[in-house]
């Protein structure tokens, strides 16, 4: 990288930007002709995978229980940018928390499962349970999609409120704790790990690129022959079933389920994270929940400020920088810069 | 039995109200207003400062908040929606996290417990077929009905209205006639708003403000706007009476809990077997792929 040349009085200078060889061999076709590129290709993913793994290891009690509501929401986001890449943006990240959430609950609280049975029952009962109730909804294009699913979560709300069903206003408490906090945050890490790698696995298939095809052109894939809405339906459920078990998760965490569960919260965070980190692209929505969590604890001060703050953040972001932090930073690890005059 | 008509028409005015102005804005500008809610509050919110800490009249302070939410609108649309017009996903996220910084911030400076209540614009009550209604129910049906009144004569005898619904239709063929598409639904947006903090001011001397309100609403007007079809005032009215007179009818015979039950299921029902809403035949082919 050349630096700018002093001494010349007058010239004008200009910044010129160069992808990188490396960038064109591994994004197209993928030929790698040396190990220092398969390390500088391989050393944000490691970097990224060992860190997590170590911050247990180094934090207290206190920032490990961060890290793990971090990974909640972080998870939360890219299920929320799975749904997202199928072209159905979903306002309802609740609904699917909150139903795994119950579902957990439920399981634990009357039948007296452990959580060992309970996760993986309410994760994928969560998922078919959500998907049923926003299925009607996956026959219209654009903003229904969102409508419905902003709606559903909230009226479950007042129907559990209403009726004091599971527990009502109160909830159900003293369920079986996670055996430590350790465990509990090796957990959400390996899950973390499973859907970032497993959702960019996913969109590079077959599978994932119909997936794809249904946000860019619906109609396109249809006349393909493929039905888009039984694909709709399962990006759907994997994308609800992977929130439904972190509300299972969290279930078990808290040793509590009840209300909250349905709470914006769990709706707004994941938004917040994917557009601050770079919606489309699952590394992005991770890091955005990375920056958006840990903000959270330090800005604990504020109190209700906090969320005047994130919706801030979140509308600044998508009008001036749509692209999000993440993509940005790629861009930059894959460019190099250098001055150059201009005539 | 006449108290249930009665009551039930009130029931449906309330709901008329409330989402006429998101119709309004999603019928002509395409966005859907997630901050409907949170410019409701916001209504309600300004009247009752003018009223408690400025000291104006009533009607002036109710005239002077419809105002100011109405520019609140289209200040968000010129400032934030306007770049990012036609992506569907950030128009969301954009409104959304407006509504919801809106409804926080109100919830931080304190708009919280009992001390928040509008006065009525009339006291009293008077027997309407036997059954006693105070003058503010009266007041909310005659609101509803007005408003509708207006809105119909709006967009079909008035030039800007005649341009709605121009920019509505077709907006390409629009602005080769020179209506102006940004200009319009910044119009949209500003009316939508000013017509909810219009609802807010008639609905609210009949309970507390709170700012829980302000998602309730939404939730409400989008279940009507769902089931009636989003920009069809017909459709609308329909859906209100639907829902209007099946929470009073479900919560006389039944009990009030189940009227959320209602609501879920009349949505679900609906767009099973009409995507679009009941009425909501205008944007159909576009919407349903």
């Amino acid at each position: 990288m050349a630096t700018r040349e002093k001494g010349e009085k007058g010239a004008r200078y200009r910044k010129e930007r160069l992808d990188r060889g490396i960038k064109a061999r591994s994004d197209g076709i993928f030929a790698l002709t040396s190990y220092r590129e398969a390390l500088y290709l391989l050393f944000p993913r490691t970097a990224t995978v060992i860190g997590l793994l170590l911050l247990p290891l180094i934090l207290d009690e206190y920032w490990t229980k961060v890290v793990v509501i971090t990974c909640v929401v972080a998870v939360l986001s890219l299920s929320w940018d799975f749904i997202a890449l199928t072209g159905m943006f979903s306002l309802g990240q609740a609904l699917f928390f909150g139903a795994g959430s119950y579902l957990a609950g439920i399981f634990n609280h009357y039948w007296g499962l452990p959580p060992i049975l309970t996760i993986p029952m309410a994760t994928i009962g969560g998922g078919i349970f959500s998907t049923v109730l926003i299925l009607p909804a996956l026959r219209l294009r654009g903003i229904y999609f969102a409508m419905v699913t902003f709606v559903v979560p909230l009226i479950l709300v007042r129907i559990i409120e209403m009726s004091g069903i599971f527990g009502g206003v109160e909830g159900l408490s003293a369920l079986t704790p996670m055996p430590n906090l350790w465990v509990a945050c090796y957990l959400i890490i390996i899950a973390l790990f499973v859907c970032l790698f497993g959702f960019r696995r996913l969109m590079d298939t077959d599978y994932g690129l119909v997936l794809k095809g249904i946000k860019s052109n619906d109609q396109a894939v249809m006349s393909g022959g493929i039905n888009i809405y039984w694909f709709k339906t399962q990006a759907l459920f994997i994308g609800a079933a992977t929130g439904a078990f972190t509300g299972a998760f969290m279930t078990h965490y808290y040793r509590f389920v009840g209300l909250p569960a349905f709470s914006m919260d769990y709706t707004i965070l994941p938004i917040a994270s994917t557009v601050i980190g770079g919606p489309g692209m699952f590394a992005g929505a991770m890091f955005g929940a990375f920056i958006l969590m840990p903000l959270t604890e330090f800005l604990r001060a504020i109190g209700t400020w906090r969320v005047v703050l994130y919706s801030f953040i979140m509308v600044v972001f998508v009008v001036a920088i749509p692209e999000g932090i993440f993509h940005y930073l790629q861009r930059k690890y894959h460019q190099f810069e250098r001055w150059v005059k201009t005539e | 039995m006449v108290g249930m008509l009665v009551y039930g028409l009130i029931n449906s005015a309330f709901f008329t109200l409330i989402t006429l102005g998101f119709s309004l804005t999603f019928g002509i500008s395409g966005v859907a207003n997630f901050a409907h809610g949170a410019f409701y509050i916001t209504g309600a919110y300004l009247t009752w400062q003018f009223v408690n800490s400025l000291g104006l009249p009533y009607p002036i302070a109710i005239g002077l908040s419809v105002l100011v939410t109405g520019l609140a609108g289209a200040a968000l649309y010129w400032l934030v929606l306007h770049r990012v017009r036609g992506l569907v996903l950030s128009e969301v996220i954009a409104t959304f996290g407006v509504g919801m910084g809106l409804l926080e911030f109100y919830r931080s400076i304190g708009l919280t417990g009992h001390s928040y209540k509008l006065p009525t614009f009339i006291d009293g009550s008077v027997e309407v077929f036997g059954v006693y209604v105070d003058y503010q129910r009266l007041i909310i049906i005659a609101a509803g009905a007005a408003l509708v009144l207006f809105l119909w004569f709006f967009t079909h005898h008035t030039r800007l209205g005649l341009t709605f619904r121009g920019i509505a239709q077709e907006e390409d063929t629009a602005l080769a006639f020179g209506i102006q598409s940004d200009r319009t639904a910044m119009l949209s947006l500003g009316m939508g708003s000013a017509f909810a903090a219009l609802a807010a001011i008639t609905v609210m001397p009949l309970s507390l403000l709170q700012v829980e309100e302000g998602s309730h609403i939404l939730i409400l007007a989008l279940a009507v706007g769902i089931v009636g079809g989003m920009e069809s005032v017909f459709g609308i009215i329909v859906a209100s009476l639907i829902f209007g007179y099946s929470q009073i009818i479900v919560a006389t015979y039944f009990s009030p809990h189940y009227s959320m039950i209602v609501l879920l299921a009349a949505i679900i029902l609906v767009l099973v077997i009409k995507p679009s809403g009941l009425f909501g035949k205008f944007k159909e082919l576009e919407e349903r792929v």
